[in-house]
């Protein structure tokens, strides 16, 4: 069992997100930090890309002001490193394909070892192009998140039978940023899933409210929550931690109260 | 020919897009395969080339051109002469033929110089289609002609501020609104880039560019030309002007890229010069990049070439040397813009005018027996604004 897999054996997982370096790196570790106090099961860290194609408004202004701050690749391995220190929380990167392979996959990955993460999201890898990057993955035991969207049909069976991890499942049409309702039949999907992976299923993209967590933990094996959380950390970085915590600790109790 | 079927030229090309698309990727290549090779399909479109985009268009020999530089007999391939101006129609004729079949009713595009979004607007309204165009805002302030026509045609124009504000920020924006919205929607791409098959599709769908070109020069020179030159951004003229020369081994096949103020300084659109190898919008290619893979903020004068990347396919003909990549700079294109509008009477588009500017480099020093093949893609009078206050001549409208 993967690092990854034991954040979802103890019922529902909570899995925030947080974009490493918005504003500074330093807010970002209180952050993470504050998150995992709160209930956090698996925390996603973000590394900045300039262009990220799968990003709401929220997340895509994030990115910039990580940019803009100074953030690296290199940074973040740094950060990480540092982090690994004061917890034990499963963590992954989610980042864009380009990062990666320009960094050197093996080079990522090795560092990716060695400064503790345990999986990466990358959400311009389809299932016909991770093998770009599934090898070495496998030589340094991190996990390749397969994602999975409302228009995966026919390719939700294949897609699944070869996840590792988790699997990611895209809430809706569309890129991440927060949504008043999800109207998708995710129901219909998690079955197709579970009939052909055992491994956990979390779901995300437009939740930012404890009842929509709820419901959608209530379906799966957990929710994932970005631009609500990068949303209160730029409202104000000084009191961001306590109030991240605080919303965590909220959005935990719901993914949990659903399951008893 | 140079692909694969997973849509690879050589280690270039791929499909690095979200999983949402995925499907989207599939169902149009199958329908590519299926209804846009078929007879019926090609009689079709053939007919909206020569009706209504006024194909064949002209093979012109530029004598007073040829007279002026003194060395090789210098051809200006006409795609200026199509309805709306450019090469563009070409690839926007067929895909939106295409997303008519396939039951799409509505098309959105990204766009550089406007080009591509006049011409996607214009297949929208004469297919009944409906019709959305990403624009970088920037891009709508230099462009604002082509702004004016995209909403006259029925398009709604969407600036893009995101990023650069520009090309490449427009194509993240129409990646994303079909991730939004797929069902009735077609991305109608602009150029040969992006995922498989959109490469393909589009360089089919421009290939009519050198099949005439052949078909021409036979004609009046009873023989090959001995280079083609074309502007590059994403490639799509160039590759319609490479195409079938490709396997014609004597045919030198020049494609000239924005340098900006230069490939030494950072405001270059350069990819071929000045980038390395990455994954981006869906391709793996070469890009302009920082060390760590962000992609560069590039700049050209020129809004059409002004993307910090190039078609896999560009990028796999440079690998094997079969094509040759020059950088030509702001200056020398303003030049070319100048030259050939006095010399010749014809005003290029100031992506075009990055190869005219190359034919005057190397026509002087090629024999008089000597053939160049010049693709003009489009028309210059969206850029006679920018142009005049880049020569300090202030108060001229678009």
């Amino acid at each position: 069992m993967s690092k990854i897999s034991q954040a979802f054996k103890n019922g529902k997982a909570f899995i925030p997100f947080i974009t490493c370096g918005d504003p500074d790196l330093e807010t970002t570790k209180k952050c993470v930090l504050e998150m995992v106090k709160a209930g956090a099961d698996l925390v996603e860290l973000g590394i900045p890309f300039s262009d990220p194609t799968a990003e709401g408004p929220v997340i895509q202004e994030a990115n910039e002001r990580a940019l803009k701050a100074g953030t690296t690749t290199d940074k973040i391995f740094e950060f990480v490193k540092d982090l690994r220190k004061e917890t034990d929380v499963p963590m992954v990167f989610m980042t864009y394909a380009n990062v990666v392979f320009s960094y050197g996959s093996e080079r990522f990955m090795k560092n990716c070892k060695e400064s503790g993460i345990d999986g990466v999201i990358l959400p311009d890898l389809p299932y016909e192009e991770k093998d770009e990057f599934l090898p070495v993955c496998h030589e340094y035991g991190i996990d390749l998140i397969s994602l999975i969207a409302p228009t995966s049909r026919d390719r939700i069976a294949m897609i699944a039978k070869e996840a590792e991890g988790f699997i990611y499942l895209v809430s809706s049409l569309g890129v991440t940023g927060m949504r008043s309702e999800i109207t998708t039949d995710l129901d219909s999907i998690v079955k197709l899933i579970r009939e052909n992976s055992s491994v956990p299923c979390a779901i995300g993209f437009g939740i930012s409210k404890p009842e929509q967590a709820a419901k959608m933990a209530a379906i799966s094996d957990g929710a994932i929550v970005g631009s609500a959380i990068i949303k209160l950390i730029n409202e104000d970085k000084d009191t961001a931690p306590e109030r991240v915590g605080e919303y965590v600790k909220q959005m935990k109790a719901a993914v949990v109260a659903k399951t008893e | 020919m140079s692909e694969n079927k997973k849509g690879r030229f050589g280690i270039h090309g791929g499909q690095y897009i979200p999983e949402t698309l995925m499907n989207a990727v599939i169902e149009l290549e199958e329908a590519y395969e299926r209804i846009g090779k078929s007879p019926e399909f090609k009689k079709e479109l053939s007919e909206l080339f020569n009706d209504y985009a006024g194909r064949p268009s002209r093979l012109y020999f530029a004598k007073k051109m040829t007279e002026d530089l003194g060395g090789a007999k210098i051809y200006l391939k006409r795609e200026d002469l199509n309805h709306t101006g450019a090469h563009k129609i070409n690839n926007v004729l067929g895909q939106a033929l295409l997303a008519k079949k396939m039951g799409k009713t509505r098309l959105i595009a990204e766009t550089g110089a406007g080009q591509h979004g006049v011409a996607t607007a214009t297949a929208a309204a004469l297919m009944g289609m409906e019709c959305v165009v990403f624009m970088g805002e920037e891009d709508t302030k230099r462009q604002a002609l082509n702004v004016y026509r995209m909403r006259l045609l029925g398009a709604e124009v969407v600036p893009v501020k995101t990023g650069t504000a520009t090309l490449k920020d427009a194509v993240s924006e129409a990646m994303r609104e079909w991730t939004r919205r797929i069902d009735d929607t077609h991305y109608c791409l602009g150029s040969v880039m992006g995922p498989h098959p959109f490469p393909t599709i589009v360089r089919d769908f421009q290939a009519v560019i050198s099949e005439e070109i052949k078909t021409q020069i036979m004609e009046k020179e009873g023989r090959l030309p001995d280079a083609v030159l074309a502007c590059v951004g994403g490639g799509s003229n160039a590759i319609g002007t490479f195409y079938h020369f490709i396997e014609d081994k004597d045919v030198r096949l020049i494609g000239c890229e924005a340098a900006g103020r230069g490939v030494d300084t950072f405001e270059t659109a350069a990819t071929i010069a000045t980038g390395r190898e990455g994954i981006f919008h869906g391709m793996k290619s070469y890009f302009c990049q920082d060390e760590f893979g962000q992609i560069a903020p590039v700049y050209s004068i020129s809004a059409g070439l002004d993307y910090p990347g190039i078609g896999p396919e560009h990028a796999y003909l440079h690998d094997t040397g079969r094509a040759e990549y020059v950088a030509i700079t702001d200056e020398e294109a303003v030049q070319a813009f100048e030259y050939l509008a006095k010399t010749e009477g014809i005003i290029p588009a100031i992506e075009s005018a990055h190869a005219i500017a190359h034919a005057r480099k190397i026509a002087p020093q090629m024999g008089k027996n000597q053939i160049i093949v010049v693709t003009v893609s489009g028309r210059g009078d969206k850029d006679c604004a920018a142009i005049a206050r880049y020569r300090g001549e202030e108060g001229i409208h678009e």
